[in-house]
């Protein structure tokens, strides 16, 4: 049997004091509630601030003025009309920049015929401000749709091809190499190992790209459209109606936590394993 | 089917891992592979499994594989190999996928090594909710799915904690001793842990350090299943092995990663 001493607290030792606590680890904790107190504040602070006369009226309408300027667009089919277009223009673009670019990103990340000459050319054109090619889109494909939809898919295109050899790099190789050793096909390693382990990433990307998406969608439209929501911001700003000025801005921020949003709830589906 | 190492040699550049093996493994027969770290077992057992092309010699086959094998030389690693966003029953399903098998053909078998394996109750877990001991038992119920003539399992237990390891190591006894056919499971192991190795093994490949050479071939009789870990005559026979490497693990372990040795 081992002996053990219940010698546990000594008499003869009188200055006893506790082992300084060194566990704090720069740990924050989330509270919802909280965010959302602060959110509520802000627009509280805001409203206040106009109704006591703080902010000039023109310059800074209040929430309220702002909420009514939302209300009256939509009642009157304005904001559907501005919206769509640019919904129309987003999804265009980022469907034809994402697709692009998640199958080029995964001929860059299996293939070492495409590898050196592609991962150059990425590196080399995605510092490119993509709205300074804007003008020769437009010389290119003409003022309409089409010049907007490039310059989105083409802003979208480098960040998902990124994203996706980034992530086909980080697949685990040992998975790659346990299905090469039961005899599965090429194809079938590709399909079942390689894109499902990259999809984490591809799908990080897709958030980075979309924001990209939104960005330029919003600049393509102040530069020549009369639809759209960045057209309508542009216009209201021009005729001093801060107010429908910034019901655009909220309707942009919507969309931006939409788009966010049904990206993490295809995250939290397909990445349930996680 | 037996598998055969005929005179394998391997280098890495200007680095010699192997260097002339030869042996076979057959129907029921279990060879342990031990020797220090860096000698080249891992890469052996990779050549053997046609994951790597040695220099010279070459990994042969003979006879044929068992009824409906779908990968006759069939691994289990170290680190599992499973995919995380499937289920314990779809890895085992992976390998099963793409041969055209009917799908009750395909669902008895995902029972049946489920069952061998004791893993019928976690058919729908994801690896990641279970302990590395299940994990492994996974990697082995796939493999068993594949129908494999002969095993090759790469450091099967050595990311496993002992007490796991051991049960393990009972039900790997149990595995390869259970049929005494033609179509029985050869196996083989490659280790650094010695008692492993006398556990489970018929012969045991001693190899020396880099480039890693057949020092010595060390032959354990008796039936596995009545082997022990705390047989006196196993204890001695691991002590034997280890004698006989600890001079080369003890060079190995001053080694830099690049095969440099450090001199002065």
């Amino acid at each position: 049997m081992v002996d053990v001493a219940h010698d546990v607290c000594p008499a003869a030792t009188a200055d006893k004091r506790p082992v300084t606590f060194r566990g704090g680890l720069f740990l924050p904790r989330t509270h919802r509630l909280v965010g959302f107190a602060a959110l509520v504040a802000l627009i509280l602070l805001w409203q206040a601030a106009s109704s006591f006369g703080w902010m000039s009226p023109v310059l800074a309408p209040s929430p309220g003025e702002v909420i009514d300027a939302l209300r009256r667009m939509a009642l009157s089919g304005e904001l559907a009309t501005h919206l769509s277009a640019s919904l129309v223009r987003l999804a265009g673009g980022f469907a034809i920049g994402g697709t692009a670019g998640i199958a080029f990103g995964m001929a860059i990340g299996l293939s070492s015929l495409v590898r050196s000459p592609g991962a150059t050319l990425v590196a080399a054109l995605f510092p490119i401000p993509k709205i300074a090619l804007l003008p020769l889109f437009i010389l290119w494909f003409g003022i309409g749709e089409s010049s907007k939809v490039a310059t989105i898919a083409f802003g979208t295109f480098f960040p998902m091809v990124i994203a996706t050899y980034g992530a086909v790099d980080n697949v685990d190789r040992s998975l790659v190499r346990m299905g090469r050793s039961f005899g599965l096909s090429s194809f079938a390693i590709i399909s079942k190992i390689i894109l499902p382990g990259a999809l984490p990433g591809i799908l990080s990307g897709m958030r980075i790209a979309s924001s990209i998406g939104i960005v330029l969608l919003i600049a393509a439209e102040m530069i020549g459209a009369n639809e759209g929501v960045g057209a309508l911001v542009l216009a209201a700003g021009n005729l001093m109606q801060s107010d429908r000025l910034l019901a655009g801005v909220v309707v942009l921020s919507l969309l931006g936590l939409t788009v966010a949003g049904v990206i993490g709830a295809v995250e939290k589906r397909l990445l349930a394993w996680r | 089917m037996q598998l055969i190492a005929d005179h394998i040699a391997h280098a890495y550049g200007p680095l010699p891992v192997l260097d002339d093996i030869s042996f076979t493994v057959g129907p029921g027969e279990v060879v342990a592979i031990v020797g220090p770290s860096g000698c080249g077992k891992s890469t052996l057992l990779r050549i053997l499994g046609g994951l790597e092309k040695p220099q010279a010699g070459a990994a042969l086959v003979a006879g044929a594989p068992p009824a409906a094998s779908l990968n006759p030389l069939t691994f289990v690693f170290q680190d599992f190999a499973l995919l995380p966003w499937r289920t314990v029953e779809g890895n085992v399903r992976l390998v099963l996928e793409g041969h055209g098998l009917l799908q009750a053909v395909v669902a008895d078998t995902v029972r049946d090594v489920l069952a061998r394996t004791g893993l019928t109750d976690f058919a729908k877990a994801y690896p990641k909710q279970l302990s590395g001991g299940m994990r492994q038992r996974v990697g082995i119920a796939r493999a068993l799915a594949a129908r494999p003539a002969v095993l090759l399992m790469d450091e099967p237990l050595s990311a496993l904690d002992a007490q796991t390891r051991e049960l393990l190591m009972d039900d790997l006894v149990q595995l390869v001793s259970a049929e005494g056919s033609a179509e029985a499971l050869g196996m083989v192991y490659v280790t650094h842990n010695l008692d492993e190795a006398v556990r489970l093994a018929d012969r045991i490949l001693v190899l020396s350090r880099r480039p890693g050479r057949v020092r010595e071939t060390v032959t354990i009789a008796g039936d596995r299943r009545a082997r022990r870990s705390d047989d006196p005559e196993l204890v001695r026979r691991a002590r034997e092995l280890w004698d006989l490497i600890r001079a080369d693990a003890a060079e190995a372990d001053r080694e830099l990663a690049d095969g440099e040795a450090i001199n002065g």
